[in-house]
Parts: structure tokens; C-alpha cells; sequence
């Protein structure tokens, strides 16, 4: 086993054993935090998968997320609790819509497919605000949560926890499986050279399109859990500064990488955290920071981490 | 009694604005020849080869390859029919090791380009099939080079190497020996020579020389049009052809 | 529905398109000729606003204030491009974004810390009333200068591309950035005077529009998507896309949020109207902005070689 296995399985074991060791340490209230951190772990993985490996710079993927939150709160306020109903219409929601968005986007390059992500996640943004049936502008707030099979509720600390434990994880193994498959390589290679790999004979726009709706869908189940952690959604989930905070995410931890998900959104995270602790003016200082990394370290956390363990690797 | 061509291009025309770049081109290009189009610059042999590649729609003429009308066909559905293309400015999946670049080119004519599974540096037939073309083109053991450790021409060999690996039934080579040393020119040369026969070469080139050397046919592009094309010795006693070159009816070429 | 209120509205849609306009000129201009995406480009909007709300409190006098707050944000626009920007120029898009988005971030934060989380100002009190323009129709006479500066701003600047040499350049650099750099042209001045230019004009839209719209941190974010929607719209480098797709964008959103309004409160119980028209009305530029970048989206009037 390499070293890349051995550090994600102690990573895994670590995630499983917090919860108790917290509980032990008294300081239950920070596991909000951790579960804060692995559902936008999710979707900034989520994000990871479309621009680090796909090259699509969207600025719109934060719709994704809340088209996945609005589809689990408008069931959840209609008194539909099942988990698996949640999945399936997030899944069937979300995927249709990224398929609709992406088959029109990805008719652009470059510039304009930035700015055609852009107007689709504010038409959605202004589309959702103006329904006031389930909170307008003010938002919905939420008394139930969702119910997974065997009684489990997602309201209760721990097993809100080790259900987005589970959802990561899974998505993670599957990110590896698809870098190292035979679509993620074609993947890579026309995020290297678009016209090259059309040229060779290879199905660019489908290709693109299948990793733009795998995206969107991953995004849109890391919102159904947001509203289970939150219990309230609101239309702000979809504005732009949101995707603009998933990209953050995605470049503080380490564009085109397998962690890069999982480390930004815990950087940013736990940054807001401990700095608005000291002063109200934390984003002053994370801007600071998020400018420093675009200049200085571009590849991010994972760069970072990558380089002080295994220099001589190839990427 | 003439084989119906490979490839057949019949009235090909392209304006920009008010000029014609391509202006009524007739070719054809048997299967397994060495089938070379030269031309003074301004002649239009870029328009003409974004035009047969697929890369630019033509305002009139057809394009038959293989039996088939393929004038409307996307590139990608033209290298999917065995219409292959290298590209004059090297053009290589920068973040893919030498032998990535290769097997991705194989792994193109061969599907299954969704399996998001299995490890694709499990499959033993890609692998050979990638790794068989890279000793042929001399990059055997540079196989898990990162494409920037290359020298130029080895860039270029790949360049040209990848277009092969689907097995096209015809490659269109676009001044494969742009930017080369005398070395570097020959190998490459040689190179193209051993594909007759087993692929029918489409070669847009500058080096005179070698084109005259290399090709069963040539064709000469001047103004959007096809002066003359045959045989390299007939081509080259061509009187128009001196007049294009050098605006005199002299023999140089 | 009547003529005049339809009139009315009309104006409105050309005050927001003439405000409009003065953002998206900035900003297609540092798109055109450096090829760089600005999201800050809304911040200097902001700040603006905040200078001139400030400088009026401070002396009382409207002037001091428009003219306080265009020459401080120019400065600032200027200090902003020779210090970090500068540096963008040459990395790739996402790059630009997440660095301009990190200036939004701290500029935000950085107004609040100045001069705190809002700064009401109100229209000089000579301006603050209604005029009737036409017998029967009162309209504002703070919206009529807003009116009016947009005209005069749109006349200067086009004499300005047109007619001088810095324009000249400018227009050059628009449609071909490595032939201006070849031929020699002093490109790093060139693009500090264009930044410095793009920021007096965000400022005059932020101290203009402040007396009507809120002066609070983080009012540039919202404006700049409708900035780029104008500058795509009008196509990216254009002077003049920027002003056509200002109206366009300007007039489509006013007329149809309260056109729209009306219109649907015909159709359907009142508390769906009252919602489903500026939501459709703003549904409807965004929806604008996808069809030109599908259709055609080099823009109205392609200015890029």
C-alpha cells in the first residue's frame, strides 16, 4: 500500500473517530463546524471535478447547489421525509437542469462560457427569489430534517455527520476511480488541448457535458445536505459571490487536485471561524489571503502539501 | 482504369470577404500514396487543409472520402471515419506523460471512452498498442517523459505519431518538418516514407526538396487553385509551376 | 396603462441605462484592451458612492463632493493598477477572477472599517423636487441630471476614442493588444490611463446614483453583473456596444419590471404579480445575455481582431 492509500485510510479513520473524541473533549458544539466542512467539502470536490479536471471555469455552480437545498426544503415542507425521495428528486432535479444549462453553455469557450454559467445561476437566483410560496427573498426555515432507511434522522449531530462522511468519501473514491479511468483521460486531455483531442476523434462536447452534469449533481446533494445542517435555505445560495466562494474554496485547497475539495472549504471554513472570533472584519483578511494564493501559490494547499512530501513525484 | 480515390475533392471554395482563398480546388489522393500539395505562400494551403480537415465549413464544392460525402463532417467525425490530422504548430496534451499522449490517441479509435472505472493503465492492449507506435516513431524509452523534456523534433515526431495511432486510412500531415535542423528533417522524412503503402499521406509542405523526394504525386497550389498535379518529375519540368515560384518560365525546382 | 406613465418609465430605463453605461465603458475597456476580467470593477462603483457621501457630509457642497469622489477613485483606480493589477495582465482568466473577487472582499471590508456599513446621502436640495418636463408629467429632477450627465459623459468619451490620440490607442489596443505592443506604444501607460478612466466613471455613477439607491457596503456586486451583461450584450472592447447594451439593458429591465407588473396583475391574483414581474424582468436580461453569447457572442458590435 503507497503512501497516498496510507494517508487517505488515517484520514478516514480520523474523520470516523471524531465525533467521540470530541464528545470526550466536551467540545461537542465544534462538530457543526466538521459537518460544515464536509458539505462544502462536497461541493467545492464537486467544483474541483469541473474545473480542475474538466477546465470549465463556471461561476455559476453554486445554482447547482441550490436547486439541490430548494428541491429538499420544498419536500421536507410538504411533509416529505424520506432520505431516498430527497436523492432521487435531487438527482432527477439537479440533473436535468445542469443537462439543460451545460448542452447551451458549452456552445461557448473561454470568456463567455464564464459569463453564460454566470446569467443561468442569476436567472435561477432571481427565479427562486420571486417564489413566495416557499419564502421569497426571505428564505425558508425548516422544522424537520430527512429520514435515511433504518430510522435514522438527519436532525441528530452524529448521524447528520457520518451521513456527509459517507456522501465525501464515496465521492472522493469515485473522483480517483474517474482520474485514473479511460474517460478521466480523456478528460484531462482536452482540459489540455481541446482542438487536439477533437481532432484525434475524441467526443469533446459530450464528454464535457457528462462531467458538467456529474458536477452539477454532486454540487446539488451537497445543498440537499446543507439544508438538513442548516434546516433553512435562501435564495442568497444561488447568487454569484456564492459560486465566487466555491472557487475559493477550490483554489485554496489546490485546483486539479483529488483533496483540493476537502482542504480548501476546511481552510476557508475554519479561517471565517477563527477570525471572526477576533475582529468583524475577517473577509478583509481572507481576501488578503486568497490574493496571496493566486499570486504566490497557485496550486493551492495541495501544491503546498505535495511539495514538502513528495518533490520528486510527477503530477 | 483509375481506382476510385481515397479521398476526392471536387470544387472546393472558401471566400473572406472579397477574397477567394480557396478558389475551385479539384484533388484526389489514392489509397496508400504519398500525395503532396505545395504553393507559394498566400497560396491558400492553410484554408484548404482547415477546409478538408473539418475545422472550417466551405461555402461550396464536396469532399468524398472513402465512398462516403463527408463536406459537413465535424473533425472529430472525419478522424472517426479514418481521417486523421497532424497540426503544423505542435499541439500535445501538456499534463499527459509521452506514452499518455500516445494511448489516448489509440484509445480514441477504439470507444469505450466513458468507462469511468477501471484503471486505463491496466489495459495491457492500449499500453502495447501506444508503446508498439512510440518505438516506431524512436520515443520508446522517452515513454514517461513529460511532453516539455522533449526536444523540438521529438515533438514533432509524437505530433505526427499520434495522428497514426488510430490507424487512419489517410493522414494529413501539416508541414510536419516546420521548424527542423537537418537531422532532425531526415529522420523525419524517413519517417514519412515508411507510410506508404500502409497510409494514404496527404503532405502540405514548404521543403521543396523534400516533398520532391518523398511523393508519388504533387499537386501545386497557387491563388486557391490547383495548377498542376502529377507526377514529381512531370510537376517539376511544369512551366506554369517555375512561373508561380519564381515569375519566369525557367526549370528550378 | 397610460402614455405618460409608460413615458415615465422610459425614463427611468434610460437613467439606469446612461448609469449603466458609465460602469460597463470602464469595464469593456480593461476587458478590451487588457483582456482582463475586473469583478472589483463594481467596488470602485462603491467607492464612489462612499467618497462623495462622505466629502458631502464633510463640506456640505454637492460639487466638492462628485468632484472629490471622481479624482479620489481615479487615484485609488490608478494606486489599485500599478500595485496588483498590473501583475494579472499576463495570468489566465480564473486566475484574474478569483484575484479581483479577493479585492472585492477586502474593499468591502476595507470601506466598512473607513466610514462604516452605510452613508446616506441625499439629492442637493435645489434638485430634490419635481419638475414637469411635459405638461402633466412630474418627474424627478435629480433623475433628468443623471439624464443629462450621461449624455454629456457620452458625447466626451466618444470624442475622446474618436478624436484624440490617446483614443486612438486605445481603440488599436481594443482590437489587436500584440500589434499595439509591436509597434512600440507605451502599453503599461496606456492601460494605467484606461484603468484611471474606467474608475472616474464608475465614480460618477456611484455619486450620482447614490442619492437614490442605498450607499452601503457591498452595493457594487450586484450592479457589476449588470455591467458585464451590457458588455457582452454590446461586445467586449466597444464603446459604443457598451451604450447600446446599456439601453437595452437599462430600458428591458426598468419597462419590464413595472410594465411586466401591470401586465401580469391583469393575468393572475395580485402576491404572484407582484413577485413574478421583477423576477421576469430580471429573468429576461439575464436570459438576454445567454442568447447573444450562443448566437453571437462576439456582441452588437465586435470590436476584437
Amino acid at each position: 500500500m503507497n503512501a497516498a492509500r496510507l494517508a487517505a485510510f488515517a484520514a478516514l479513520l480520523a474523520a470516523l473517530a471524531l465525533p467521540p473524541v470530541l464528545q470526550a473533549a466536551g467540545a461537542d458544539f465544534y462538530l457543526g463546524t466538521a459537518s460544515r466542512i464536509l458539505v462544502y467539502a462536497v461541493a467545492a470536490t464537486s467544483l474541483n471535478l469541473l474545473l480542475g479536471y474538466g477546465g470549465m471555469i463556471s461561476l455559476g455552480h453554486a445554482a447547482f447547489f441550490g436547486l439541490g437545498a430548494y428541491a429538499t426544503a420544498i419536500l421536507l415542507s410538504e411533509g416529505v421525509q424520506s432520505g431516498l425521495v430527497h436523492l432521487l428528486v435531487v438527482i432527477v432535479a439537479v440533473g436535468v437542469a445542469s443537462l439543460v444549462i451545460g448542452a447551451i453553455s458549452l456552445r461557448t469557450r473561454g470568456v463567455y462560457f464564464i459569463m453564460i454559467t454566470l446569467a443561468f445561476s442569476q436567472m435561477l437566483f432571481y427565479l427562486v427569489n420571486s417564489v413566495k410560496g416557499y419564502g421569497g427573498d426571505e428564505g425558508l426555515t425548516l422544522r424537520v430534517r430527512s429520514l435515511l432507511p433504518g430510522g435514522l434522522d438527519l436532525r441528530d449531530g452524529n448521524t447528520f455527520y457520518y451521513c456527509a462522511l459517507a456522501v465525501l468519501a464515496l465521492e472522493l473514491f469515485l473522483l480517483h476511480r474517474f482520474v485514473h479511468s479511460r474517460f478521466g483521460r480523456v478528460v484531462r486531455a482536452l482540459r489540455d488541448d481541446e482542438v487536439r483531442a477533437e481532432a484525434l476523434g475524441l467526443p469533446v462536447f459530450a464528454s464535457k457535458l457528462v462531467v458538467f452534469v456529474a458536477a452539477g449533481i454532486l454540487c446539488g446533494l451537497a445543498g440537499a445536505l446543507s439544508v438538513n445542517l442548516q434546516g433553512y435555505v435562501s435564495p442568497n445560495l444561488l447568487h454569484w459571490t456564492q459560486s465566487g466562494t466555491l472557487l475559493v474554496m477550490v483554489i485554496l485547497g489546490g485546483v486539479g487536485t483529488l483533496w483540493g475539495g476537502l482542504l480548501g472549504a476546511a481552510a476557508l471554513l475554519l479561517m471565517q471561524e477563527l477570525l471572526s472570533a477576533q475582529t468583524e472584519y475577517f473577509e478583509f483578511w481572507i481576501g488578503w489571503v486568497l490574493l496571496g494564493v493566486v499570486l504566490f501559490a497557485r496550486h493551492g494547499l495541495a501544491g503546498m502539501l505535495r511539495s514538502l512530501f513528495a518533490p520528486k513525484v510527477r503530477s | 482504369m483509375s481506382e476510385r480515390a481515397l479521398l476526392e475533392i471536387r470544387a472546393l471554395h472558401k471566400r473572406f470577404g472579397g477574397v477567394a482563398a480557396t478558389d475551385g480546388v479539384d484533388l484526389k489522393v489514392a489509397a496508400g500514396e504519398i500525395h503532396a500539395l505545395i504553393g507559394p505562400n498566400g497560396a491558400g494551403k492553410t484554408t484548404l487543409v482547415a477546409q478538408v480537415a473539418g475545422q472550417l465549413a466551405s461555402d461550396s464544392g464536396v469532399v468524398h472520402f472513402d465512398g462516403a460525402e463527408i463536406t459537413h463532417l465535424s473533425p472529430h467525425k472525419r478522424a472517426l471515419r479514418g481521417l486523421a490530422r497532424s497540426f503544423q504548430i505542435t499541439r500535445l496534451f501538456a499534463s499527459l506523460s509521452v506514452l499518455e499522449n500516445m494511448a489516448v490517441s489509440v484509445q480514441a479509435s477504439s470507444g469505450h471512452t466513458f468507462s469511468f472505472w477501471q484503471r486505463v493503465d491496466a489495459d495491457q492492449a492500449l499500453v502495447e498498442r501506444a508503446q508498439a507506435m512510440l518505438e516506431r516513431l524512436g520515443l520508446g524509452d522517452k515513454h514517461d517523459w513529460r511532453i516539455e523534456q522533449l526536444s523540438h523534433g521529438e515533438q514533432r515526431a509524437l505530433e505526427v505519431g499520434m495522428a497514426l495511432a488510430g490507424k487512419p486510412k489517410l493522414v494529413l500531415l501539416d508541414e510536419p518538418l516546420a521548424g527542423m535542423g537537418a537531422q532532425e528533417s531526415a529522420e523525419m522524412t524517413a519517417l514519412i516514407g515508411s507510410l506508404r503503402g500502409e497510409f494514404a499521406v496527404l503532405l502540405i509542405e514548404h521543403d521543396v526538396d523534400a516533398v520532391f523526394r518523398l511523393a508519388d504525386t504533387v499537386s501545386v497550389l497557387v491563388n486557391g487553385r490547383i495548377i498542376a498535379s502529377g507526377k514529381p518529375e512531370d510537376v517539376r519540368r511544369d512551366p506554369g509551376v517555375a512561373m508561380a515560384y519564381l515569375g519566369s518560365e525557367q526549370e528550378v525546382l | 396603462m397610460s402614455g405618460l406613465f409608460v413615458l415615465e418609465q422610459a425614463l427611468n430605463g434610460l437613467q439606469l441605462g446612461f448609469m449603466l453605461f458609465l460602469l460597463a465603458a470602464g469595464l469593456t475597456l480593461v476587458f478590451g484592451v487588457m483582456d482582463m476580467i475586473n469583478m472589483a470593477h463594481g467596488s470602485l462603483y462603491m467607492i464612489g458612492a462612499f467618497v462623495a457621501a462622505w466629502l458631502v457630509g464633510l463640506t456640505g457642497s454637492f460639487i466638492i463632493g462628485v468632484a472629490g469622489a471622481i479624482a479620489l477613485t481615479a487615484l485609488f483606480g490608478i494606486l489599485l493598477e500599478t500595485s496588483i493589477l498590473r501583475t494579472l495582465y499576463a495570468r489566465d482568466h480564473l486566475s484574474q477572477v478569483l484575484a479581483t473577487f479577493a479585492l472585492i472582499l477586502i474593499l468591502n471590508d476595507g470601506v466598512k472599517m473607513i466610514f462604516g456599513n452605510d452613508l446616506p446621502l441625499s439629492a442637493p436640495q435645489a434638485l430634490e423636487g419635481p419638475i414637469e418636463i411635459i405638461p402633466g408629467l412630474m418627474y424627478s429632477a435629480w433623475r433628468l441630471l443623471i439624464i443629462a450627465v450621461g449624455v454629456v459623459v457620452a458625447v466626451l468619451l466618444y470624442l475622446l476614442v474618436q478624436k484624440t490620440r490617446m483614443g486612438a490607442l486605445v481603440r488599436a489596443g481594443a482590437s489587436n493588444r500584440e500589434m499595439c505592443t509591436a509597434m512600440g506604444v507605451d502599453v503599461g501607460r496606456l492601460f494605467t490611463l484606461v484603468f484611471g478612466l474606467g474608475a472616474a466613471l464608475c465614480a460618477v455613477a456611484g455619486s450620482l446614483l447614490a442619492p437614490l439607491l442605498a450607499v452601503q457596503v457591498g452595493m457594487g456586486e450586484n450592479i457589476l453583473i449588470l455591467a458585464f451583461v451590457v458588455i457582452v450584450i454590446g461586445g467586449i472592447g466597444s464603446i459604443r456596444g457598451a451604450l447600446v447594451g446599456a439601453m437595452l439593458v437599462g430600458i428591458v429591465d426598468t419597462m419590464g419590471r413595472t410594465l411586466l407588473q401591470q401586465l401580469l396583475r391583469e393575468a393572475l391574483p395580485p402576491q404572484w404579480a407582484s413577485a413574478a414581474g421583477p423576477a421576469l424582468a430580471s429573468m429576461s436580461v439575464y436570459l438576454l445575455m445567454a442568447v447573444m453569447l450562443v448566437a453571437r457572442p462576439q456582441g452588437l458590435f465586435p470590436v476584437r481582431t
